[in-house]
């Protein structure tokens, strides 16, 4: 079993960007990431795979609401002021379901985080995700760890600049891409696509396509690592999230410790040797540039791939997988001190997990519960501040309001308004033929608001007060029995009684 | 003063100063910041040559692009007045009923109208519209010369005691104290017989006398019952509303020397979509009314 070290390439990687080796004042050292493979490299695929399909063709679902509506999936309508998903849409005042979204993003991030660390980074994150796909052309066009570092070596030739245009401009393409599927999310994707390639699209499409492309192509192709080193918060956050029930990419030191490449000289001369081979396949995979064996560190961003170098190698020399494996600190610890232990389902179940979990579900349900009973007719009345009351030839007082009827609904409704709790009131409204009514009909179109002026008289003698509550009633004309109803409180000003004729 | 030294933990040279015992490393800039800001230098350079930049005598230098503030103003507006070219044609040419009757051309007029009132008619008839002492109140339904739409077009167009139109709308009522066609008494009178038709406390016995006096003097434009008569421009004296007010002081000082409030006409200072926008505007503050058929 011993001989079988010597078949392990030792790589001679130096991990660039791990803080003891960094200089603030000196130019980065680019970072070569080896290919891995293995089971957490095909699970980052399958992930890429997901994410980015999810991000490119989500604009292109359609979604029918029929007449009155656009019939794209995903839609945030800027200029009407709508936002559109799937048979949900929300007006402006609604904002507050984007709100609690973006609450629940939070506690989940941070519910995920306390259980399997920072599982968002090294998966899911889109820094993550375009910089994995950046890598895979990289590696297509220029080979892999060696060729690269080789060819960055390489004084400039034919062949360098000729795989350097190739690879920024293939860069460049996804970029185009990236930034273009993000427009399709603000307008009719078919057609802004059209528009998009004959040059009618609106300036701000290709300014946002620009800005896009930009950011895609310097943070996946160039930035990198630095991003989540220098620019990304959630790092430094991580670390109050982050507890020794999470799971974390650890190198199990108890189990590798003392390294060496000599194993077998070691052993002969009767001396203790540790599992690691010290082949440095770990620090050679890692796209953060750093060295997992020297612990946790604010660079790693988990993305496992150090245990897929790890696992390949020590399956070649025929030791246990798992010299670096996901662990949690208890479990690191008490393997340190000697026993044995294996990470259960029970290090999920933790007060903090309940507490995020309880929040998150709260909040999800709190919005699920308004979103089903939420109303659909929305009713707002203004009084008139000038004048406040008109007298009028007959000595009866009138007040002005303005009535603004919301028809959340997707098809065209009509709606009976009174005034309820005046005795002796009429009303007229401006567009009518000036006839006194009890009460009058309202056609308002399909999710649109209706503004209307009213104008509500009182008899002098049936005047109760200065300032007289009263309800403005909105009542739909329908024939099911949803018809929606909405009394709206006001005030009707009169002149004090002593000034009254 | 400054004496440059050499950190001894870090091995970088301080910058010589120091404040309270403690020295600035003279660290390098950050490169992305240095290239931002040799970035911005060479923006500033571009933007000095493509737009006005240095101030001249009588203006700025002028700039490649030729770019105005002032120029992009009047664009926008004309930008603007052009997106209203088709509702402002049918406000034009479209007779004032029928533009009430249409619903997005009523909401176009009462919006244009709204703001021509901001800028010509507040000065005297309010923010509001209520008016004033001697400035009618125009939310209500008491209309001098009338509250039909083509009536308050008209008043509009031609003014009020503006004698520089020859259409204008003309009331003078008579000085019947000042020019001594009634004495003091029947003044007095006829004012109690006014405090009465307004439903106001009066002196039975002086209105009985005054209603002589008003049946002689006032009828011809004010009505036999005070009812107001529009064609002559008569107020109706029958109704809580005065244009004055409406107590005895002030009735017998209108009498006595009546004042005669003057409106311009409008048709020589605005044009033709904003008078027409105005009427509709003034309308449908709540006291306008349909023409008889």
């Amino acid at each position: 079993m011993v001989e079988l070290i010597n078949t392990v390439e030792t790589i001679d990687a130096v991990p660039h960007n791990s803080a003891a080796r960094r200089v603030l004042y000196a130019a980065r050292v680019k970072i070569h990431p080896k290919r891995a493979s293995g089971y957490f490299r095909n699970l980052k695929w399958l992930v890429m795979a997901v994410t980015l399909g999810i991000y490119y063709l989500t604009p292109w679902l359609r979604w029918d609401r029929g007449a009155h509506a656009p019939d794209q999936a995903v839609l945030v309508d800027l200029a009407h002021r709508r936002f559109y998903f799937f048979f949900i849409e929300i007006w402006p005042q609604e904002f507050y379901y984007v709100a609690g979204l973006l609450i629940m993003a939070g506690i989940g991030l941070f519910l995920v985080t306390s259980t399997i660390g920072r599982a968002w980074c090294g998966y899911t994150c889109p820094q993550t995700v375009w910089t994995d796909l950046f890598l895979v052309v990289e590696r297509w066009i220029e080979g892999d760890r060696n060729a690269r570092i080789k060819l960055d070596a390489a004084p400039w030739s034919v062949g360098k600049a000729w795989k350097r245009l190739i690879k920024n401009i293939l860069w460049l393409l996804i970029a185009v891409a990236t930034g273009g599927a993000w427009i399709f999310y603000f307008a009719d994707a078919p057609t802004l696509a059209r528009q998009f390639v004959t040059f009618e699209a609106p300036a701000v499409a290709y300014f946002t396509v620009a800005v896009l492309t930009a950011t895609t192509f310097v943070l996946a192709g160039y930035l990198r690592e630095q991003v989540c080193t220098y620019m990304c918060p959630w790092p430094r956050i991580q670390a109050a999230m982050l507890d020794e029930d999470s799971l974390v990419v650890t190198y199990n030191d108890w189990r590798g410790e003392p390294r060496s490449r000599h194993k077998k000289k070691l052993q002969a001369a009767g001396e203790t040797a540790g599992d690691c081979v010290d082949c440095n396949a770990c620090v050679a995979v890692c796209p953060a540039g750093i060295d997992i064996r020297d612990g946790q560190q604010l660079e790693c961003i988990t993305c496992a791939l150090c245990i897929d170098a790890c696992d390949g190698v020590m399956e070649k020399v025929g030791l246990p997988k798992g010299l670096i494996s996901y662990s949690t600190l208890k479990t690191y610890d008490a393997h340190k001190a000697g026993g044995l232990a294996v990470i259960g389902w029970r290090a999920f179940l933790r007060p903090r997990t309940f507490v995020y979990s309880a929040i998150w579900l709260a909040v999800g349900l709190a919005m699920f519960y308004s979103l089903l009973h939420r109303e659909r007719l929305e009713v707002n009345v203004l009084n008139d501040r000038n004048p406040i009351y008109v007298r009028l030839s007959d000595g009866s007082i009138r007040n002005g309001f303005t009535v603004k009827i919301l028809n959340m609904e997707q098809r065209p409704r009509s709606f009976v308004v009174s005034a309820e709790g005046l005795p002796g009131s009429s009303m007229t409204m401006t567009g009518g033929d000036g006839a006194p009514l009890r009460e009058f009909t309202i056609e308002v179109e399909a999710d649109k608001l209706r503004a209307i002026k009213v104008y509500v008289a009182v008899p002098p003698l049936l005047l109760e007060g200065e300032q007289v509550p009263f309800e403005f009633k909105v009542v739909e004309q329908a024939s099911q029995t949803t018809a929606e109803t909405r009394s709206i409180p006001a005030i009707f000003h009169a002149p004090p009684k002593e000034t009254q004729p | 003063m400054a004496s440059r030294e050499k950190d001894e933990i870090s091995g970088i040279e301080t910058t010589g100063h120091e404040w309270d015992g403690i020295k600035e490393l003279n660290n390098p800039l950050p490169r992305w910041w240095l290239w931002t800001f040799y970035g911005c230098i060479a923006f500033a350079l571009g933007y000095m040559i493509a737009y006005p930049a240095w101030p001249l005598v009588s203006g700025a230098t002028p700039g490649l692009l030729g770019y105005s503030s002032r120029a992009e103003f009047v664009k926008e507006v004309d930008s603007a007045v052009s997106a209203q070219a088709a509702q402002r044609e049918m406000v034009k040419t479209l007779p004032l009923e029928e533009i009430r009757n249409n619903a997005d051309l009523l909401q176009f007029a009462v919006a244009g109208g709204r703001a021509a009132f901001r800028v010509n008619c507040i000065q005297c008839h309010g923010s509001g519209a209520a008016g004033g002492k001697g400035y009618p109140n125009l939310n209500d339904d008491d209309w001098l010369w009338g509250g039909t739409l083509e009536q308050i077009h008209t008043t509009l167009q031609h003014g009020i005691r503006y004698l520089a139109d020859p259409d204008t709308r003309q009331s003078p009522m008579p000085a019947f104290g000042a020019d001594e066609i009634l004495t003091p008494e029947q003044i007095n009178d006829v004012a109690e017989h006014v405090l009465s038709l307004s439903a106001q406390p009066f002196d039975a016995a002086a209105a009985s006398r005054g209603s002589t006096v008003f049946a002689e003097n006032c009828v011809a434009c004010h009505g036999a019952a005070g009812e107001g008569l529009r064609e002559f421009g008569g107020p109706r004296l029958s109704d809580p509303i005065a244009l004055y007010a409406a107590d005895k002081a002030a009735i017998v000082a209108q009498v006595t020397r009546p004042r005669h409030g003057v409106m311009p006409a409008w048709n020589t200072r605005l044009d033709e979509v904003t008078i027409k926008q105005l009427a509709i505007y003034v309308h449908s503050l709540g006291g306008g009314e349909m023409p008889v058929p």
